[in-house]
């Protein structure tokens, strides 16, 4: 009875971050899904974003002023990605793990950033964790309000900033510089032969996708007080997790476009109801990593298991 | 209309692949010429095609479009004048997205994609009336993701999006190859009357020497990378297929062309 207690008291923190990681889960979908590209950059534009953001609130910046540098740092990072796949031609997966391994570097100098310059010589350059205090900065979301009945609860904003990523995203991919987007992932030779830069409309995507992922960044160092050197590790797995999860329990019923963008972060939320639910259970946060990476395996394997072994045979996808 | 000047392209040049798949092809296209292109495997048709598509670029030689070079233009930038049907069902068409989603793509070719509309209501009465003309149920399935089409639909439904908006020059890569007889007629007929509707410049590749003799103003055969028969006007009406075949092997030097071209 204690333990379900305990478990229902702890809801709200994972429906909260299940928001926020949600929207970075939206940030997976258009690489993964629509683009058609597995984008390690998000490992690091994560942690990115939660640096910038919570470095400049430290600095005394408007905590809005702060999210929108975060994602548009973020935003840079999908750039460089872009670039190093397309004008450098490198392939996709590895132009994101070396943006990645870059940013781990620039990461620990952003968070040093208010230090170097109050401190001088004095300051260490680099800096693996750095606090934000709902008291003394002025945050968005704070965990601490996440049970209160109150305008600051974190849930509430977490909500309105999730919707508006959305329905900002419907109305991008149906027109036509978003349509080409899709074309591109869709079809990439079709895409060329109708005129589509398919470099520059790849680039357009891993820009969006890393600004919505740092954007997450940002949010969840608010939300736990905090924007640590790791906290990014592993997000790509997370992300995945979330939109396969979102796909396999609602991919039948939601065939719209917003209503799969919303189905990732339902998946998101899922996710950290789950986790919630297995750490009450015993086991130790540290064994989360490779809780989700096994759910990610599983997941991914069933749809080519299930075409392997029980399709029709000589039934085949295009006859 | 099309001004192909020398063209030479090998690929995997300096290995044990190294393969000259252009010798040196040289082709000038009238305005409203439809010329049919056959040869054997090998032979460099769909290369051909692909080089003035830009698809890569040429190692040596030019090619320039109603007057504009294009030898160094990206696929993309050409493609505001090329509309291309492929071999391959799969590849003309966007099988995850709708047909209007697709036919809308293709009615912006060689423009700016904005952040208007991707697809208008005007338009979609429009692409209702023309998937009409095409005569295969599909003006009423506007919003069927293309995947779920045969592939003569998805083949019909390609040449609609290449020729929507008027293309300088279509290329049409064995359209048909990939499809059962009766479909593959039909999609020709699609083909013959939609270029005669709009006296469009086109060159295409047919395996099918009939076709070849049968369609369009102007013949060519292609044998090792080279243009090796080139057939027009009163000539190429008269034309038989046994005539083309000793022609074949005039141009190659070789008894065992008949099969190749054959089988090609």
């Amino acid at each position: 009875m204690n333990a379900l207690l305990s478990f229902l008291n702890s809801m709200p923190n994972a429906f909260s971050q299940g928001l926020a990681w949600g929207i970075m889960a939206i940030g997976v979908y258009i690489t993964y899904k629509i683009l058609d590209i597995a984008d390690l950059t998000v490992d690091g534009s994560l942690t990115t974003g939660g640096a910038v953001c919570a470095v400049l609130i430290t600095m005394g910046w408007s905590p809005w002023l702060a999210l929108g540098m975060a994602i548009l740092a973020g935003m840079l990072a999908g750039l460089i990605t872009g670039l190093l796949h397309t004008a450098c031609g490198i392939p996709a997966i590895l132009a994101g793990i070396l943006t990645q391994l870059a940013l781990y570097s620039l990461n620990l100098r952003i968070m040093a950033i208010n230090d170097v310059l109050t401190l001088g010589e004095a300051a260490s350059k680099t800096k693996p964790t750095l606090a934000l205090n709902p008291d003394r900065n002025p945050l968005l979301v704070s965990s601490r309000y996440v049970r209160d009945l109150a305008l600051n609860n974190p849930l509430i904003l977490l909500t309105v900033f999730a919707v508006v990523v959305i329905a900002l995203l419907y109305w991008f991919f149906g027109t036509e510089l978003g349509s080409s987007l899709r074309a591109t992932g869709a079809n990439g030779s079709m895409a060329r032969a109708q005129g589509i830069n398919t470099n520059m409309t790849k680039v357009l995507g891993l820009v969006v996708s890393n600004g919505l992922v740092a954007f997450s960044g940002a949010l969840l160092a608010q939300y736990s007080g905090s924007s640590t050197i790791d906290m990014g590790r592993g997000a790509i797995v997370i992300g995945l997790a979330a939109v396969i999860i979102g796909e396999v329990l609602l991919g039948k019923v939601f065939t719209n476009f917003a209503l799969r963008l919303l189905s990732a972060v339902i998946g998101a939320i899922i996710y950290y109801v789950v986790i919630t639910l297995v750490l009450r259970l015993g086991l130790e946060s540290t064994d989360l990593k490779l809780l989700t990476a096994l759910v990610v395996a599983v997941f991914l394997a069933i749809p080519n298991w299930k075409n392997r072994y029980f399709s029709k045979k000589g039934v085949k996808a295009h006859a | 209309m099309l001004d192909v000047k020398n063209i030479r392209k090998t690929f995997n040049a300096g290995t044990v692949n190294e393969k000259a798949a252009l010798r040196g092809v040289s082709l000038r296209l009238e305005d409203g010429d439809f010329v049919t292109v056959i040869g054997g495997n090998g032979a460099g048709k769909s290369t051909l095609l692909n080089a003035i598509a830009g698809t890569w670029l040429v190692d040596e030689g030019s090619i320039s479009i109603g007057g504009t070079d294009v030898t160094r233009l990206p696929e993309h930038k050409r493609a505001q004048y090329i509309g291309r049907v492929f071999q391959d069902p799969m590849m003309g068409t966007a099988a995850t997205m709708q047909i209007e989603e697709n036919l809308a793509l293709a009615a912006r070719r060689g423009r700016a994609r904005t952040l208007r509309r991707g697809i208008t209501r005007e338009e979609r009465e429009k692409y209702r009336e023309l998937l009409k003309i095409l005569d295969l149920g599909l003006e009423d399935r506007l919003t069927t993701k293309v995947g779920l089409l045969s592939g003569g639909q998805r083949q019909a439904l390609t040449l609609l999006m290449a020729t929507l908006k008027r293309p300088q020059l279509l290329l049409l890569d064995e359209h048909t190859a990939a499809l059962d007889p009766k479909t593959a007629a039909k999609v020709l007929d699609a083909t013959e009357r939609i270029v005669n509707k709009d006296k469009l410049t086109t060159l295409m590749i047919t395996h099918n020497m009939k076709d070849a003799i049968v369609h369009g103003n102007r013949l060519i055969m292609m044998y090792e990378g080279r243009i090796v028969v080139d057939v027009s006007g009163e000539e190429k009406k008269k034309l038989t297929v046994e005539q083309l075949l000793s022609l074949f092997s005039k141009a190659s030097g070789s008894d065992e062309a008949d099969d190749k071209l054959l089988l090609g």
